[in-house]
């Protein structure tokens, strides 16, 4: 809406929505001025704790502590892992579904989307015992595979609600000009799909990332990203504020940063398309 | 361009997708289904027999059943009124002219993203720790009495906690929806003289009824099964055991599956009921 405004009203605009999106964000950036005082510090009084000294030192505890960059790794494997494995087979699907669509396409999407509201606590004792006996309990192989099953629904979703916006006249275009399948693939469809599949890539590396019931209860000491590290400070030791602290900006910082530039997927992805 | 070779093509381009969720969907909610009806605890005695609807009858009938019915509505109930409630008015705010408008958004929509595990910890221990905790400091400053929040105020501090992750959530699809309002009709009603509150009574809220109504569905499925944030709070203790914490509890730790697989089917069927609405209106938008 591009009404005009007096100066004034701006001002107050302006004003508010500071104040309220800084107190909105303002537990994140306390961790983050936390993360970097010593551990007596940061338990003192606000003005206290922004008048003492700053320090890396809970970074490298951290990490001398408890191997901070495994469960990193961990967690990138393991959101990127299931996130690929999930496109790979949901391409071909939402393609199909979206260019030869046939009366039965609309009743395998609701299928797929009720799939996702399985609740997992429904199921976790089958899913707990069959990663026993196959041997998948604690391993980052077994959580790939399961993270790529709960969103799986939503990359199908998203990639058809963006490969539907894919022009079919401009295939038949190509087809007139003498494409063949291959070139028209390769050549017509595939840029055009790009800015889509990478949208859903960027949003369920997001959701995999923060996935918090099964890395909690599938995983221990081996496997464990970062969502289950961090759930280890729930029984602390001692002073450990600027640790916790600086643990969480770790374990955030990356996927605040993706995920500010997944704003609008975000509301697609989520809302299956229902709002644009 | 559907030929019969294209169409099996595509039949077979879906198949991969389809099996998995199949099998994925199955095979446990069968297996749940299975335990449900048997008295089977792994560490003592392993698989005891069928038992037909015992586990069924035990599971509604254990004292620990209705609270845990009524805190999970408590949550789910105050986190959507909070979150709806808020997200409406930080919507309407975000769309108006201002400096800055992408950095605010930024900073509205980051509690999004922080990992379930962090927030509740990070509230927990920084912000509602009776001693050291930033609330605290903050009622010592003004010669108050600092809040065991956690403990004496375990439901208000849980619904906090949760509405302060999913509030962005809210904001960000409404404000979506905002932003796709015609322009011309709120200046013909301007014109007509129409004010603030006749304008957001008769033509912004009818225009969100239905981002708002996608929004209650999503976060109630969602809402449904939190987990981490009672996990790493509270544990369940002081009254914040959920159906969804209550059967992990009977599974995972009592190790009576059976008893936690028919709490489990009652999940099912409860997030089903919320899931037929949800459905309803997605499936509308298909065929738009």
């Amino acid at each position: 809406m591009a009404r005009a405004v007096t100066p004034r009203r701006k001002m107050i605009n302006t004003t508010l929505a500071w104040s309220v999106g800084l107190l909105i964000f303002f537990p994140i950036l306390w961790i983050i001025v936390l993360s970097f005082k010593t551990e007596g510090d940061a338990i003192k009084t606000p003005i206290e704790v922004l008048t003492s000294v700053w320090t890396f030192e809970s970074y490298l505890v951290v990490q001398d502590r408890s191997d901070y960059f495994k469960h990193f790794s961990n967690s990138v494997i393991i959101a990127m892992g299931s996130t690929l494995l999930g496109i790979l087979i949901a391409v071909p699907a939402a393609w199909s579904m979206a260019f030869v669509p046939s009366k039965r396409t609309r009743g395998i999407l609701m299928w797929m989307l009720s799939t996702k509201m399985l609740p997992a606590v429904g199921v976790l004792y089958p899913i707990y015992i069959g990663f026993i006996k196959l041997g998948l309990l604690d391993t980052r192989l077994g959580l790939i595979i399961v993270l790529m099953l709960i969103n799986l629904p939503i990359i199908v979703w998203m990639l058809y609600t963006y490969f539907r916006e894919i022009p079919g006249e401009i295939l038949e275009a190509a087809r007139m000009d003498g494409a063949t399948l291959r070139e028209e693939v390769l050549y017509v469809l595939t840029p055009m799909a790009i800015p889509g599949i990478a949208s859903t890539i960027l949003l369920n590396v997001i959701l995999a990332w923060n996935e918090a019931f099964w890395t909690l209860n599938l995983t221990a000491a081996k496997a464990a990203p970062l969502t289950a590290f961090i759930a280890s400070y729930s029984s602390p030791e001692g002073l450990f504020y600027a640790k916790l602290s600086a643990a969480s900006v770790m374990a955030i910082a990356p996927i605040l940063i993706l995920g500010w530039f997944s704003q609008k997927q975000l509301v697609r992805g989520l809302t299956f398309g229902a709002v644009k | 361009m559907a030929t019969q070779h294209s169409r099996s093509a595509a039949r077979l381009m879906m198949t991969p997708a389809v099996i998995l969720l199949l099998g994925w969907m199955l095979v446990p909610l069968t297996m749940t289904l299975y335990f449900s009806f048997k008295k089977y605890l792994p560490l003592r005695g392993g698989d005891l027999g069928w038992v037909g609807f015992d586990n069924y009858i035990r599971f509604v009938s254990s004292s620990s059943f209705w609270p845990a019915v009524a805190s999970t509505l408590i949550i789910v109930g105050g986190v959507l009124i909070i979150t709806v409630i808020l997200g409406t008015l930080l919507a309407l705010l975000l769309d108006q002219p201002m400096w800055g408008q992408g950095i605010v958004r930024i900073l509205v929509i980051a509690p999004f993203f922080v990992m379930p595990t962090v927030s509740g910890l990070v509230w927990k221990n920084m912000f509602m720790d009776p001693n050291n905790g930033f609330l605290a400091h903050l009622f010592n400053a003004f010669g108050a009495e600092p809040i065991q929040w956690l403990s004496q105020a375990s439901m208000p501090s849980l619904i906090m906690i949760v509405s302060w992750q999913w509030l962005p959530f809210a904001t960000l699809i409404l404000l979506t929806a905002i932003q796709s309002l015609d322009s011309e009709q709120i200046e013909a009603s301007e014109m007509d003289g129409a004010g603030w509150f006749n304008r957001f009574r008769f033509i912004t809220l009818p225009h969100l009824a239905r981002a708002i109504t996608v929004v209650i569905l999503i976060q109630t499925i969602f809402l449904l099964s939190i987990f981490a944030e009672i996990f790493v709070t509270t544990a369940g203790a002081f009254g914040t055991k959920t159906l969804t914490y209550l059967i992990f509890q009977r599974v995972l730790e009592s190790q009576n599956v059976g008893l936690g697989s028919a709490g489990g089917v009652y999940a099912i069927i409860l997030a089903n009921i919320v899931a037929i609405f949800l459905m309803r209106i997605v499936g509308k938008n298909l065929d738009a």
